[in-house]
């Protein structure tokens, strides 16, 4: 079965900076895979060259067989290859229904239309009201994105990433800076995504690590320092001397025990 | 030969003369663009009214040309601060369409008061007979104003120069040029800087205006014509790069001198067509529009 | 500020605007050449609204489209073209396929960039129509433009009856074009385009596309009040293709509201009529008070009238112009 996903060998450089070292990555459909590494270790770039933002210096990104190293990121998109980000990107003077129409919309292919009301434009309407129905945004439906919490913010975004109904799902730290109290809501939603999809998520909790992935690769430096499922990771002597620190491996005990 | 040197000195002499007053016009701008990140169209306002202003005393006060140039410069200079305070403090971080509008705003309420003021055509103005005076070079004639310009430019661009690489003044501009939250995060006084500097650029403006009032004729339009000429410069030169633009004027005075001269049907659209050149090959040459 | 995205139906005080401008034929009989002419503005506003607006595209040279429509239906007329829709239409799409030539090169940029392309096309524009004397009459402009009597039937009279009213047909016609498309899904993803041109990209959206296409449509517009300002003042001059008559555009639909389709509509009337009632005055008061409205518009949120009437709206809980599109 060809994996959804196969990176091999990605490299980038800015300057003497090198960003990327070799960074290799399989990710079969379905999966559920975590990215963690300190600060400056390279993961938003790194889903920069998958996304199409960053241009990759060597390497290959093939996706379900086809080499799109090259692609620019709305062809990615249109192949199924969708990321979120860290800091909201959302159409902040939209309302939350608008937010989810604009991408159902372009998904669609309606978006070329002129002659026909946006109103009449069923399919999307309706997909973009079950979107919001099923991230529980259906009250804030008519509310501009600006106007709403944080943690519901986070939802628009990981929504607006959905709508575009994607093969691989590259998440940014889903639920960073939102007040503990919300977590709940996003991290419900990251566990009802549809199985069939394969996801990527950058994460520094490690609660949700072990609660969310299968397979964790760590990224030390911008290179791959190793790969497996999270106990493996947990238990690397490695890993914890670089990353985890005494906090860290006493909040994995906890989240082991939990 | 002859016509090689009489063209030549053409080219020199009412190219250069030309760009030095573009130069004393646009750096206000790049400055401005570089520092505060405002895009000011109305900034050819205080070229205009620095060379109204110089005009005024002379023909009203008799003013003597050189006091009445200090005079208007040192007036449109003091006029800035307010204006930066009241108008343009708003728009720091404002979007561009911001900007844009109030800066056209302010243009049209600069034409609409000197129109007022002082009627709706040309306005006289009369350089002193030393200037005025021809010089004959004998492959050529011209008037001794041109020299003066050129001299003075110069002159002024030294000082500039100065200034800008050699006082604390010039070093704390550049510095928040390059990164304006660092400057700020070192403690300087940004509020303070924007209004030194706008000051500055606009009396600098005021200047060119003043002493090219013979080049470029004093009408209410005044800001809106010679707008796209700075514009071409600032973008030209690259927004808040001092060093160039000193440069990049006196090719554009020249350029444009020479392309009227030498082709007087389509010598006009040399310099925006060169401008498009530009600004494409900048684009093609950095790609990836849109995308963080 | 947005046109939202769902908007169904007719608002009443649309209906109030359309007949009012009917109105207007039989109370201000004598003022027709000014409110044509204020019309004529009003379609090249709402031209500009499209991609200013609507799509966030901050042009400084849109008068090139309006002013190649002028030239061109003036020239059709003087070369023996001189049916007026048929004359329009053909101006119009001059412009448009001037439009398709210019955008690729405009779409390159964004921001100032933009606005300096946009400037020098236009200053090249203006350059070129002013030394093409035999194209363009230079400085003096075209003058002589005959139009045939509309429909065959109803002749150009000195009043202007049949001026205002094929204006007004024109403005209507093509107001429910814009309209459409406005409210189409084409128009949402405009929309999307304006507010976060980057997720744009990342959603997938042919963003360069959808922008060539408004761009086109927007010239075609403006082509159309060149011409009808060619057809009825029957003479072409270079102001038609200057930066003023760009400028014009935008403080016009600024004033009115941009981004709401009445922006320019109604921008467009309270320009000339202040410039007409303030000349009455002082002929060169008028510039000031446009400058000061114009301030006031950016100082107070760039909303414009139509904003300014919404807020009121919300506070006096009144159903005045809340809804208006």
């Amino acid at each position: 079965m060809t994996a959804t996903l196969v990176v091999r060998d990605l490299c980038k450089r800015f300057g003497a900076l090198t960003v990327s070292d070799h960074v290799s990555l399989t990710l079969p459909a379905g999966a559920r895979h975590a990215l963690i590494g300190p600060n400056g270790a390279g993961k938003t770039t790194f889903l920069g060259l998958l996304s199409g933002t960053l241009s990759a210096d060597s390497g290959t990104v093939v996706f379900r067989g086809q080499d799109i190293t090259r692609e620019a990121p709305s062809r990615r998109v249109k192949r199924g290859l969708v990321r979120t980000f860290q800091i909201s990107k959302l159409f902040a003077n939209l309302t939350v229904f608008e937010n989810f129409y604009l991408p159902c919309n372009e998904l669609a292919g309606t978006s070329a239309n002129m002659l026909r009301p946006a109103r009449r434009n069923g399919a999307v309407i309706d997909k973009a009201d079950a979107m919001m129905a099923d991230l529980g945004l259906l009250d804030v439906r008519d509310r501009l994105a600006a106007e709403l919490s944080y943690g519901q913010q986070r939802l628009v975004e990981l929504g607006i990433a959905l709508c575009l109904e994607p093969k691989v799902l590259l998440l940014d730290e889903p639920a960073a800076g939102i007040p503990s109290g919300e977590t709940g809501i996003i991290l419900a939603a990251i566990e009802r995504l549809p199985p069939e999809i394969a996801v990527l998520l950058i994460e520094h909790d490690m609660q949700i690590v072990r609660r969310f992935a299968s397979g964790v690769t760590v990224l030390v430096s911008g290179s791959v320092l190793m790969s497996g499922t999270p106990d493996e990771v947990m238990e690397s002597q490695e890993v914890r001397r670089v990353y985890l620190g005494r906090t860290g491996r006493r909040r994995l005990a906890g989240a082991r025990d939990a | 030969m002859d016509k090689a040197v009489s063209f030549l000195s053409f080219v020199i002499l009412y190219g250069v003369s030309y760009g030095l007053v573009l130069f004393l016009i646009s750096i206000g701008l790049v400055l401005t663009m570089g520092l505060m990140r405002v895009v000011n169209l109305a900034h050819g306002s205080f070229a205009a009214i620095g060379g109204y202003l110089c005009a005024f005393l002379m023909n009203r006060y008799a003013f003597p040309y050189g006091v009445a140039v200090v005079a208007s410069v040192l007036a449109v200079a003091a006029l800035s601060v307010p204006i930066e305070r009241v108008f343009y403090a708003r728009l720091y971080g404002a979007s561009e369409l911001d900007q844009v509008l109030m800066t056209v705003g302010l243009m049209l309420a600069t034409a609409a008061t000197i129109t007022l003021v002082f009627g709706p055509d040309v306005y006289p103005s009369s350089l002193p007979g030393v200037l005025a005076r021809n010089i004959d070079l004998g492959f050529r004639t011209f008037q001794a104003y041109r020299l003066f310009v050129i001299v003075l430019g110069v002159a002024l661009l030294v000082a500039l120069w100065y200034v800008f690489d050699r006082t604390s003044f010039g070093a704390l501009v550049r510095a928040a040029v390059d990164n304006p939250s660092m400057a700020e995060s070192t403690g300087i006084n940004v509020k303070l800087l924007f209004s030194a500097t706008f000051a500055l650029g606009s009396g600098l403006a005021a200047m060119g205006g003043a002493i090219g009032f013979a080049m470029l004729p004093l009408e209410p339009l005044y800001p809106f014509k010679y707008l796209t000429l700075v514009l071409v410069v600032v973008v030209l030169a690259g927004i808040g790069n001092i060093k160039s633009s000193a440069g990049v004027a006196v090719a554009v005075g020249v350029v444009d001198t020479t392309g009227r001269y030498l082709a007087p049907t389509y010598g006009a659209f040399l310099i925006y067509g060169f401008l498009i050149l530009v600004l494409l090959l900048r684009r093609l040459g950095a790609p990836g529009r849109g995308i963080a | 500020m947005t046109y939202r995205i769902l908007r169904r139906g007719v608002h009443p005080a649309e209906a109030g605007y359309w007949l009012a401008l009917l109105a207007i034929f039989l109370v201000f009989p004598t003022h027709l050449s000014l409110a044509t002419t204020a019309l004529i503005f009003a379609l090249f506003a709402l031209s500009y609204d499209l991609i200013l607006g609507f799509a966030g595209i901050v042009s400084l040279g849109h008068a090139v489209f309006y002013g190649v429509g002028a030239y061109s239906a003036g020239l059709l007329a003087l070369g023996g073209v001189r049916e007026p829709i048929s004359g329009a239409l053909l101006a119009g799409l001059t412009a448009a396929a001037l439009g398709a030539c210019i955008a690729p090169l405009v779409l390159l940029f964004d921001g100032l960039a933009l606005m300096m392309m946009t400037l020098a096309i236009g200053v090249i524009f203006y350059e070129a129509a002013n030394k093409l004397t035999w194209l363009t009459g230079g400085d003096d402009g075209l003058h002589g433009i005959v139009i045939d009597p509309l429909f065959g039937v109803f002749r150009w009279s000195v009043y202007g009856y049949t001026s205002y009213l094929y204006v007004l047909g024109w403005l209507f016609v093509l107001f429910v074009l814009v309209r459409t498309i406005v409210g189409s899904p084409f128009g949402a993803a405009l929309q999307g385009i304006r507010e976060n041109t980057t997720r744009m990209y990342l959603v997938g959206a042919p963003v360069r596309l959808h922008l060539f296409r408004v761009y086109v449509m927007s010239a075609f517009v403006a082509g159309i009040a060149g011409a009808l300002s060619a057809q009825t003042t029957q003479f072409v001059g270079l102001e038609v293709i200057s930066l003023d008559q760009s400028i014009d555009a935008m403080v016009m639909l600024v004033l009115g509201g941009a981004g709401r389709l009445y922006g320019g509509l109604i921008g467009a009337p309270v320009y000339i009529v202040v410039r007409d009632w303030a000349s009455a005055w002082n002929p060169y008061y008028w510039m000031f008070v446009i400058s000061a409205l114009l301030i006031a518009v950016v100082r107070f949120g760039r909303r414009g009238i139509l904003g300014a009437a919404d807020g009121l709206a919300d506070a006096a809980r009144r159903y005045i112009a809340r809804g208006v599109p």
